[in-house]
């Protein structure tokens, strides 16, 4: 049995998923090859024809688009294991007060569960990785780094959607979650365009949301383009929310758990 | 307190209910989401964003593509009634199965429901239009989004909505057939391994031609296939005969979805 | 089987005159059940629980409407029409269920365990209001383990041991053809009991010894209270009682816990 608490918590969420990981493993990695091969490559061989190719300077739309979709895959796995499920844990399967019968904290139980997301996300953004070197996306060595960044980038989604899922009764602000949040930033945080297409308005919006901020940095790692500066500032700012988060995540769930 | 006196004659409860009753469902989800109307509501800006995405951002990268009929289109117009078929293919999806597992694992709504003279066919074809009715409103509202960004181009774009309805009655029949089947959540990972494939390479985001020869007949097999072309033909204006055949293909996959989710509902209720 | 969502397995069934495999939805047109577990609809308020259910028997709105106050009313969740089923306490949800399965005003109510899990006063309350339903000519088929309620509320009975009719009729009937009018139940030191047994055995028709008690069957409690005085036969406690359903359906059915 695991020493620390957590890890006990975070048992249970392995042992659940032992038994079902076949379908999600195929998904972690047939998701990255379909999204390689339509836009990379599909969508790609008409962009690197294009005239107005001039914009993405001397990458070609494979090689730009690929590490933004590492990103971006850690942001969409980590909403989606930090709302239903927890919303699962509280209401349907109440597993959280099942731990809480037990010799756990509620600070155990969060972080167990958030370890196991991250694992999560980890395994998602690394399969990512696999998947951009078989298509030669991964130009440079700093690539590798793509791994904890964009797992920094999934935490930054999950602590604070998990602290905001322990404060909601029913489901049903979680479709709007994705709607309103997930979709657009997915589609607006420079993952598919640069932002400098965007209207200035919309940009000062990406700018502030930490997905444009794992696109940035991991798009400048595969390419070889990282300085020290955007580095810090990047980083910075991924762990300052993740940080907020998971303090939020402190009062929701204590909130939430302990009557 | 009083016990219930009988109040309304026998007449209505001996004669066996008229046809029609998979209204009765429509009605329940109606009374459900009334009470959630900003989920639905919130699923109308999803084609803005997706429509603006492309027209600001991506449409711009490639510039103008070769349309079915060789003439050069600005891509959103390319792209736009692509995106529309694939909406009515994910809404029609969600709602037969993530919406009709959950009822009928977690709040147990149909087991209630089968207590009344509604039968097993009757819930399968409640929730089918129930899908269908919540693809009429998102497949309206993301046409008119495609008129006010100047992304039609012919009058024909009229028909857009009725194909749409269409593809979402294919995809409803064929998802609540499938769900019948889920074992867990987890099986739900499945769906999503089919929906995505289909969405990238339905000759969605560029022609047929830009593929080998075998993976182009792949494609054609896929339902969302002939709903694209449906939905693109229309929308630029190139309609003739040959959309009858798409349009039947998504005809019949809806029957038979039809038929076999009320056969399986069937057999796992009596089970 | 009845409410016609299960095949028969064998043998012949009529229900209400008619065919429950080709009558299926005229049969049920005529039926209330309330299952074991509550099955309210949770996307609905209290008031739409039971209007959505009657348009399913397609009763027209008018009269539905006043059926439905006259049903909050025998449920007494008047005051909670509009809010949502979840909230509610386990004994409302159960009022709610049953006044549910009444909308269409039955001829024939199944009833599964219907006060399983509730409150004493929540099961009074409940026995109370099918019994005015017993009164005003509703047949009740009941399922129960608890044999209070079955002679509070039945008629005819069967007892069913793994899946076979054992033995029926009225209470009264039962009691006196599978047991005796009256039980006194002694408690010895553990240990003495069996000792015990032997020395009583003559003062009943029949003697019960259970590991920690004797059970006397007998005609005449008071008269075996007063021989044991008479054998100066000191018991840890006696009880002398009438016999209950109870015991004939342990009699019946044996003390062997049953999974």
């Amino acid at each position: 049995m695991a020493r620390v608490p957590a890890l006990r918590a975070t048992a249970y969420f392995v042992r659940t998923y032992a038994r079902t990981w076949r379908a999600s493993i195929m998904t972690t990695f047939v998701n990255p090859t379909l999204y390689l091969l339509a836009m990379g490559v599909g969508l790609g061989s008409f962009i690197d024809k294009s005239a107005n190719h001039a914009v993405l300077g001397h990458l070609s739309y494979l090689q730009f688009v690929a590490p933004a979709l590492a990103a971006s895959a850690a942001a969409t796995t980590a909403a989606s294991e930090s709302m239903f499920p927890v919303m699962g844990a509280i209401k349907w399967q109440k597993t959280y007060y099942a731990m809480l019968a037990t010799p756990l904290r509620v600070g155990d139980v969060l972080a167990g569960h958030l370890i196991w997301i991250a694992a999560r996300i980890a395994t998602a953004v690394g399969s990512y990785l696999i998947v951009m070197a078989a298509f030669g996306a991964t130009a440079s060595f700093e690539s590798i780094a793509i791994l904890p960044v964009g797992l920094l980038t999934g935490t930054a989604f999950a602590a604070p959607l998990a602290a905001f899922a322990a404060t909601q009764d029913t489901d049903g602000s979680f479709s709007l979650m994705f709607r309103l949040g997930v979709v657009p930033l997915f589609l607006f945080s420079g993952v598919f365009f640069p932002l400098s297409q965007l209207p200035v308005g919309l940009r000062v919006i990406a700018y502030v949301t930490p997905l444009w901020h794992g696109v940035d940095l991991c798009r400048r790692l595969a390419t070889g383009t990282v300085t020290a500066p955007g580095l810090a500032g990047h980083l910075a700012y991924l762990v300052g929310v993740t940080a907020a988060g998971l303090l939020a995540a402190r009062i929701t769930y204590r909130r939430r758990l302990l009557v | 307190m009083s016990a219930p006196a009988p109040g309304i004659g026998l007449r209505w409860r001996v004669v066996p209910p008229a046809p029609g009753r998979a209204r009765r469902l429509v009605d329940r989800n109606a009374r459900a989401a009334a009470h959630y109307w900003w989920v639905p509501l919130s699923g109308l800006a999803e084609p803005v964003f997706y429509l603006l995405s492309i027209g600001i951002g991506i449409g711009k990268l490639v510039g103008g593509i070769e349309g079915p009929d060789h003439h050069v289109y600005r891509y959103a117009v390319y792209v736009a009634p692509a995106l529309l078929a694939a909406s009515a293919m994910n809404g029609a999806i969600y709602e037969c199965t993530f919406n009709v597992y959950f009822k009928l694992e977690y709040a147990h709504v149909y087991d209630a429901v089968l207590a009344t003279p509604l039968r097993a066919v009757d819930v399968a074809r409640g929730e089918i239009i129930t899908a269908l009715l919540r693809g009429a409103t998102y497949s309206t509202v993301f046409v008119v989004m495609m008129a006010a960004l100047g992304d039609v181009t012919s009058g024909w774009a009229a028909l857009a909505m009725p194909a749409a309805l269409l593809i979402g009655f294919a995809f409803a029949a064929a998802a609540m057939a499938a769900t019948t089947y889920m074992r867990g959540w987890t099986d739900f990972d499945l769906v999503n391994l089919v929906m995505l494939p289909m969405f990238l390479f339905s000759t969605t985001f560029y022609p047929l031609a830009t593929y080998p020869r075998w993976l182009q007949i792949v494609v054609e097999c896929t339902p969302l296939y002939h709903g694209v072309v449906l939905e693109r033909s229309i929308a630029l204006g190139l309609v003739g005969p040959a959309l009858i055949g798409h349009a039947a293909y998504l005809l019949v996959m809806g029957l038979a979805g039809v038929a076999l989710a009320g056969r399986r509902i069937r057999v796992l209720l009596l089970s | 089987m009845i409410s016609c969502v299960s095949p028969r397995t064998s043998g012949e069934l009529t229900v209400l005159g008619l065919d429950p495999d080709r009558d299926g939805p005229r049969i049920r047109a005529r039926l209330g059940v309330v299952p074991q577990e509550d099955n309210l609809d949770p996307e609905l308020t209290v008031r739409e629980n039971l209007y959505v259910y009657g348009r399913y028997f397609d009763i027209p709105k008018m009269a539905l409407r006043e059926r439905i106050e006259q049903l909050l009313g025998f449920a007494q969740l008047t005051e909670r029409g509009g809010d949502r089923v979840e909230p509610l306490s386990g004994g409302m949800k159960r009022r709610l269920t049953i006044a549910r399965s009444l909308v269409n005003e039955p001829d024939l109510l199944l009833l599964d365990e219907p006060t399983t899990g509730l409150d004493p006063q929540a099961r009074h309350a409940l026995w109370d209001r099918l019994y005015r339903l017993k009164a005003q000519g509703v047949t009740l088929v009941l399922t129960t383990h608890y044999m209070d309620e079955a002679e509070q509320l039945c008629d005819r009975l069967v007892v069913m041991d793994r899946g076979r009719i054992v033995a029926g009729g009225s209470p009264r009937q039962l009691i006196e053809r599978h047991s005796t009018r009256e039980v006194v139940e002694l408690r010895f030191t553990p240990g003495e009991t069996e000792r015990m047994a032997e020395k009583v055995s003559d003062l009943a028709d029949r003697v019960e010894i259970l590991p920690d008690r004797l059970l006397l069957y007998t005609a005449d409690g008071d008269a075996v209270v007063e021989a044991l005085g008479r054998r100066r036969l000191e018991p840890l406690s006696v009880l002398a009682r009438r016999s209950t359903l109870e015991d004939v359906f342990l009699q019946l059915t044996g003390r062997q816990l049953v999974d």
